[in-house]
């Protein structure tokens, strides 16, 4: 089976859908001549032409909005957002209409598409290039969020959001396109071809949306996160021999609370984590719901780890992110409390 | 700039120039500092002391130089993240400058901000904005206050090319007039946006023109040439100085790097580079003129180009020798201490 870093397998999984339907369109700043600056796009405005695969200019709010125009006709679009933290300019479209259409039409109308993002942080982007803002979306009824946390997954996920036929927020943790993080910031890039799910399939899969995965079986703790902070997580089970079980949620909405009651109600120990800020992060949620379903099983409070309150850092980068050591004391913090 | 000597303006020699030898030379130290600046913060990065994205302004030196010509103390400048030259030319330090790119607590913003992100109260510049277009409609709310306090001063507002086609400059352009603003759109059209260039992202290229539905004059100005830049910038600063409203300058320039150093520019061919280096550059124009008149000599151009590697490489020592800033930061600045 071929070998595919992130990129190859999002690439691949466009491919996959503009070869199958006519009515796929992919679109973006410098998405069609230049590639992406991430290269994602790479190839098929040759491929396709440039009446499907297409530059647009600067302007977020127009880009998510005709993709709900577009998609009202038929069409069914993929919309690239260069960075996530250029979303805000797209995000009324977002909210006010795409999340809606469905609704407000009674289902006449549906905005189904999908609007790809590079997401968070460990890059030292800074401020306007490391963000994680799932949470502005996980928010909005209406819309669906998805972040993948490998390259076969990335595939599946994009080809089952745009056949989902509504609308899907598609966030892609930049940190690991090119292969996985440990979350120890000095250690030299891993390749994916080491990692199983480096593997893709060359042609037409999906992996359905709402359905987490258990990365790691493990008795002693739950830990319940997604994108970057999967393979952060694992790492941190590895090197501190605690022996947790890694669920790596995949879709944020709808999300698997089956498959995380289950495993809560075995362990009775949680953690929940992401880069994103704590406060009303998608954490929150999280955290809400399984004492909800596992009030009388949880041994001990909930543990929270994510990024702080704060803007993304500049300078610090590693004091803010949740690093494998930070996410080893949090394992041990939840495994130890009486 | 730095380095400046307040010198006495004496009168042109020769009779057609509208600036005098002493501004001639003054702009082209300033431009030279800018360019070995940021060949300084290339090699920087190169040595992996610069982290996350840098933009350097190489190729662009007439513009914000011929335009701070216009400017008076007190005027404000903001533009976006392709701001290093516009921090030297307010006459902020090379040393915090640097510093900031660094990521060290000598920084403008203390490590905060980074390239893309710095601030001085003292020179009234306003950043340093990581969104492309977001400064457009704040250097419109600076010259609202200036209209507002009566005293006199305007708001020189940069952005680019790409920029240009975001939404919210439009709501700008209307409300400036509308309220016949004190601010300068200057747009400074270095033909790419990335790897979009201008033909590819707008429908109208002629950016001067597009304020022309809401009644702001637009004029299109040799951005190569930093006289024609100021003689521009000292028409439009004295209209808005004189309460008629904004002005739109549309800087005809390049630059020469990739859009980041990250970017191998491959959407251009070597030959365009080349013909602007070689036949266009700011620096051998300005150069040419100051010989031209007989206002100095090789030997003391020469002189001024060691000043500024001078002043460039003592800013790389700062930017290096300047310590992180203390982890407690990371949560300070979020909003007011108390
Ligand atoms: C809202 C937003 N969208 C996209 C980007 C990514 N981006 C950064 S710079 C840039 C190109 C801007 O080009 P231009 O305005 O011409 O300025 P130049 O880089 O040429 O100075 C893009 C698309 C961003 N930073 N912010
Ligand atoms: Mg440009």
């Amino acid at each position: 089976m071929p070998v595919m870093n992130m990129i190859q397998a999002l690439n691949s999984g466009m491919d996959v859908l503009l070869e199958r339907d006519e009515d796929v369109v992919a679109f973006g700043e410098d998405a069609g001549y230049f590639g992406g600056v991430f290269k994602t796009t790479d190839g098929l405005q040759a491929k396709y032409g440039a009446d499907r695969v297409f530059d647009t200019p600067i302007n977020e709010a127009a880009i998510a909005a005709m993709a709900i125009g577009m998609a009202a006709r038929g069409l069914k679009p993929i919309a690239e957002i260069q960075f996530a933290d250029y979303i805000f300019p797209a995000i009324d479209q977002i909210v006010s209409e795409m999340s809606r259409i469905r609704y407000r039409s009674a289902g006449q109308f549906t905005s189904g598409c999908v609007v790809r993002t590079p997401w968070g942080g460990g890059i030292r982007g800074g401020q306007t290039h490391s963000m994680s803002p799932e949470a502005f979306f996980t928010h909005v009824p209406g819309v669906q969020v998805v972040v993948p946390s490998n390259p076969y997954d990335a595939k599946g996920l994009l080809i089952a959001s745009l056949e989902s036929g509504d609308p899907v927020i598609f966030f892609e943790p930049k940190r690991i396109y090119n292969g996985p993080f440990d979350g120890v910031p000095d250690k030299p890039l891993s390749s994916w071809a080491k990692h199983p799910k480096g593997e893709v399939p060359d042609g037409h899969y999906t992996v359905p949306l709402g359905k987490a995965d258990i990365v790691r079986e493990g008795e002693a703790c739950t830990v319940v996160t997604y994108g970057t902070l999967v393979h952060v997580a694992e790492a941190a089970a590895e090197a501190s021999g605690i022996d947790a079980e890694i669920i790596d949620l995949r879709t944020l909405v709808p999300y698997d609370i089956e498959t995380i009651a289950k495993s809560v109600n075995k362990t009775g120990r949680v953690v929940v984590a992401h880069e994103a800020p704590r406060t009303s992060g998608f954490g929150a949620e999280l955290a809400a719901q399984i004492q909800e379903e596992c009030f009388y099983a949880l041994e001990a409070p909930v543990f929270r780890l994510t990024g702080w309150d704060t803007p993304y850092p500049h300078a610090h980068e590693w004091a803010y992110f949740p690093t494998r050591d930070r996410f080893a004391r949090a394992m041990k913090t939840v495994t130890e409390a009486a | 700039m730095a380095a400046r000597k307040s010198t006495s303006r004496s009168k042109a020699t020769k009779p057609k120039s509208s600036v005098s030898k002493d501004q001639l030379l003054d702009w082209y130290r300033d431009m030279l500092l800018i360019r070995r600046f940021e060949e300084k913060a290339g090699q920087l990065y190169g040595m992996g002391l610069i982290a996350g994205f840098c933009h350097l302004y190489i190729g662009q030196e007439a513009v914000v130089v011929g335009v701070q010509g216009a400017l008076e103390e007190g005027d404000q400048v903001i533009t976006g993240y392709r701001d290093h030259g516009h921090m030297l030319a307010t006459g902020m330090e090379a040393d915090g400058v640097m510093a900031e790119l660094t990521g060290r607590a000598g920084g403008y913003s203390k490590g905060k901000g980074g390239s893309m992100h710095m601030f001085s109260r003292d020179k009234q510049f306003f950043g340093g904005h990581g969104i492309v277009g977001a400064q457009v409609p704040i250097g419109a709310g600076l010259a609202f206050a200036d209209k507002y306090k009566e005293n006199g001063k305007i708001s020189a507002t940069y952005f680019g090319d790409g920029a240009a086609n975001q939404g919210q400059v439009y709501e700008t352009f209307n409300m400036a007039k509308l309220w016949d603003l004190p601010v300068l759109f200057i747009i400074e059209n270095n033909q790419y946006a990335m790897g979009t260039s201008v033909q590819r992202a707008s429908s109208e290229t002629h950016l001067y023109k597009r304020g022309i539905s809401f009644g702001i004059p637009g004029e299109e100005v040799d951005g190569m040439d930093v006289v024609a830049v100021y003689e521009a910038a000292k028409k439009a600063a004295d209209h808005a100085r004189a309460g008629k409203g904004p002005y739109i300058l549309e800087m005809k320039t390049y630059r020469y790097r990739g859009h980041s150093m990250s970017d191998p520019a491959k959407y251009r061919t070597r030959d365009e580079v080349n013909s602007y280096r070689d036949t266009k550059d700011p620096i051998e124009l300005a150069k040419a003129k100051i010989l031209d008149a007989g206002w100095a000599d090789e030997d003391t151009l020469k002189g001024f180009d060691k000043e500024a590697k001078t002043i460039a490489a003592a800013s790389a020592d700062f930017a290096q020798d300047s310590p992180e800033p203390d982890p407690s930061e990371l949560w300070t600045d979020v909003l007011v201490e108390g």
